[in-house]
């Protein structure tokens, strides 16, 4: 295997807060990630998949070291990104761009396509003359769908298909190595989200890009990812290539995911097995011992109370975090 | 006769920049236990079709045509007739943003007043029907979250309030929009458990609003299919999963990413985007989008006996039923 692009070791990102009443303030750490580890190959797209809450998104602005990490290791083309000071920060951050969930919302609204998409270059090169700027602006434009004669309107003259094609090119004219991908398609219609899905792998592979794709459909995650990250209150529950995963999932919990995805299939869906879970998502402020998903799973035993999973193989490129995956 | 029949319902709404037609000759019915779908994308009319029904459209907005339930016409029955029926024997659930729960009020009272003022129950009488309808919705510790205000409980925990308020007073329609959107799939499977069951075991007719073809694969007897404000194709379930009639049915059906489908280079799409209402094409407003389009798209196709017993709002008739990959 290639040296990882970018490398997660025992990520923890704990936010203070507070908890006690007017008088006496008491904090106490939320733990929004708590102990991911993976690594990412160059031109590899990795899917984090989780309900609401689980993470996701803390997990993807820890990467860009655009909130303070608890502890950890975030090690981007050799180098800990942790320690290194705001320059060099910045200097790393050229390679690695963010696109958001909310199109509209994620563009200033006083800005027009084409100074929105040339942010980036301006910031990072301004040695580039005006044509040369206008000339790549143009050409992403392209590459992204949009029409060269948009190139002065305003985000609110955008469709949100188009404003999260807006979006997209922002985050490729510096070529980045790295993309994340925060529920890009979520806010999108089912008619345009199958566009922007295939516009994304695309360029993807024009690129070369790495991606880490964040989302909370597994259908969506499927046919973008070539691996695919499983979290639960703040914690990986498995790990596998997009084959191993969803073929046979290991872990209940994403066993339970897959089985509550609904099927545009009458027969199908009516038919399918269901595995209901009990009870609701604990608070990340104060999480179940052991195994975080215990609470909730149709499996737990007395063990999982008292000793937190630990990795463990399940096939090669399947890792699962669970007592009893094996049963 | 049917407990809902839309006849030609129509909705404008006058903005500055002109008329929007929300809704345009809008006409199917709804049976005793009968759960019909209605599909289509942000903007197609699905909200409004309801709110008009039930007399709640914005100031702006105006409804023609009929809207029977139960034989009476809901469009021009005043304020005081809608508000019997309304939360009683029609009631309507919402997307979680748009709840309709007060903030300031503990969520048992406000539950215990819509027996009050429906049922005309004493106080303790409905705090029982509520603590017992909270059980059922399967919300856990019922006694104790009925002590609690709205923003103390997860979303999912509201959403199910919501839907045992929505049943209180054992309706006989229960209109479900988007009641399932904002919530994540292991909590909207145990949602639409519960609106299966309230229609199996009380024959409540349901119509349930959604942008995801899945949910309605799940639960609807009957689909229909929206686009800029009109039913473009209307069927009964399996003949709009398995044989969609109309052009856009089958973009929508081959365009949405699935668990079971084969995975491709890369997904169908339907070019373009969904049109602005402001200025819609004269004839089909698909055709801008359609791969099938000819000279007489330029009319506007009316919704008209299909193949497979449904109906389908499309001029032609040779275009194959495509399924959409399994
Ligand atoms: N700045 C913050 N301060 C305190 N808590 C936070 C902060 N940001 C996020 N959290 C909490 O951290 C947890 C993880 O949040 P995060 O936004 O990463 O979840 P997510 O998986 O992206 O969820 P969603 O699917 O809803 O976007 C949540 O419990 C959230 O409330
Ligand atoms: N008060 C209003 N004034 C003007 N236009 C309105 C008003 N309310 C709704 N509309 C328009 O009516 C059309 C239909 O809206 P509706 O809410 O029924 O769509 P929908 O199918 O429910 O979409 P979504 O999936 O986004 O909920 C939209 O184009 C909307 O912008
Ligand atoms: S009427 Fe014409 S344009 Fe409209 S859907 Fe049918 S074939 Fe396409
Ligand atoms: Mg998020
Ligand atoms: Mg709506």
């Amino acid at each position: 295997m290639t040296a990882p692009l970018l490398s997660i070791r025992d990520l923890k990102v704990h936010f203070p807060v507070r908890t006690g009443r007017v008088i006496v303030a008491k904090y106490q750490s939320l733990r929004a990630v708590d102990g991911v580890s993976f690594d990412l190959a160059p031109g590899e797209t990795l899917g984090i998949v989780g309900e609401s809450g689980c993470g996701k998104t803390t997990l993807g602005r820890a990467v860009l070291q655009l909130l303070p990490v608890t502890s950890g290791a975030v090690t981007w083309l050799g180098r800990e990104m942790t320690s290194l000071d705001a320059a060099a920060v910045k200097a790393a951050r050229e390679n690695m761009q963010i696109v958001f969930q909310d199109p509209l919302a994620s563009l200033d609204p006083r800005m027009t396509a084409g100074d929105i998409i040339a942010e980036p270059l301006r910031n990072y090169h301004p040695e580039l003359s005006r044509a040369e700027i206008a000339r790549r602006v143009g050409e992403l434009m392209e590459q992204v769908g949009l029409l060269p004669g948009m190139v002065n309107r305003y985000p609110h003259e955008f469709s949100g298909g188009q404003c999260q094609r807006i979006g997209i090119a922002r985050a490729m004219i510096l070529k980045p190595k790295l993309v994340i991908c925060d529920e890009p398609v979520s806010a999108l219609d089912v008619s345009v989200r199958a566009q922007v899905i295939n516009l994304l792998k695309d360029l993807q592979k024009t690129f070369g890009l790495s991606m880490l794709f964040i989302s909370h459909d597994l259908a969506v995650v499927r046919h973008i990812s070539d691996r695919v990250l499983v979290l639960y209150l703040g914690k990986v529950m498995e790990l596998a290539t997009r084959e191993s995963l969803y073929q046979a999932p290991r872990h209940p919990y994403t066993q339970a995911l897959m089985s509550a995805v609904p099927i545009p299939d009458p027969a199908k869906e009516r038919a399918k097995p269901r595995i209901i879970l009990a009870g609701d998502l604990p608070s990340p402020l104060n999480p179940p011992s052991g195994c975080v998903f215990r609470t909730r799973c149709p499996n737990a035993t007395a063990v999982c109370a008292e000793k937190e999973p630990v990795r463990e193989s399940s096939a090669p490129g399947h890792d699962v975090w669970c007592h009893h995956w094996r049963e | 006769m049917a407990l809902l029949d839309v006849r030609n319902l129509n909705v404008r709404f006058e903005t500055p920049d002109g008329a929007v037609e929300a809704v345009s000759d809008l006409s199917f019915t709804l049976e005793k236990g009968e759960c019909l779908g209605i599909v289509g994308e942000s903007g197609s009319g699905k909200s409004q079709t309801f709110m008009a029904a039930m007399g709640l459209l914005a100031d702006n907005g105006k409804a023609s045509g009929e809207v029977l339930f139960d034989g009476v016409n809901l469009l021009t029955a005043g304020e005081k007739t809608l508000n019997t029926i309304r939360g009683n024997k029609a009631s309507m659930v919402f997307q979680d943003h748009m709840t309709s729960l007060t903030p300031h009020m503990r969520v048992g009272r406000q539950l215990t007043e819509v027996l009050v003022r429906h049922r005309g129950m004493d106080a303790a009488t409905a705090r029982d029907a509520v603590i017992a309808m909270l059980k059922r919705v399967q919300i856990p510790e019922p006694a104790r979250r009925a002590e609690m205000y709205p923003h103390e409980l997860s979303g999912g925990l509201r959403q199910r309030v919501m839907i045992a308020m929505s049943l209180l007073c054992s309706p006989a329609l229960l209109i479900a929009d988007e009641p399932t959107t904002a919530l994540d799939v292991t909590v909207q499977a145990l949602i639409l458990d519960l609106i299966r069951e309230v229609k199996e075991k009380e024959h409540t007719s349901v119509i349930m609003i959604t942008h995801d073809l899945g949910v309605v694969a799940g639960i609807a007897d009957r689909v229909a299919v929206m686009y800029a404000g009109r039913i473009v194709e209307l069927g009964d379930v399996n003949q709009i999963f398995t044989a969609p009639q109309h052009p856009y049915t089958q973009g929508l059906l081959a365009c949405t990413p699935r668990l079971d489908d084969v995975l491709g280079k890369s997904l169908k799409t339907i070019p373009g985007q969904p049109p602005n209402l402001q200025r819609l094409p004269p004839g089909c407003a698909f055709a801008p989008r359609c791969t099938y389009r000819i000279a007489a798209c330029a009319a506007r196709p009316p919704l008209r006996p299909a193949a497979g017993g449904g109906l389908k709002a499309c001029v032609r008739d040779d275009i194959q039923p495509v399924r959409a990959a399994s």
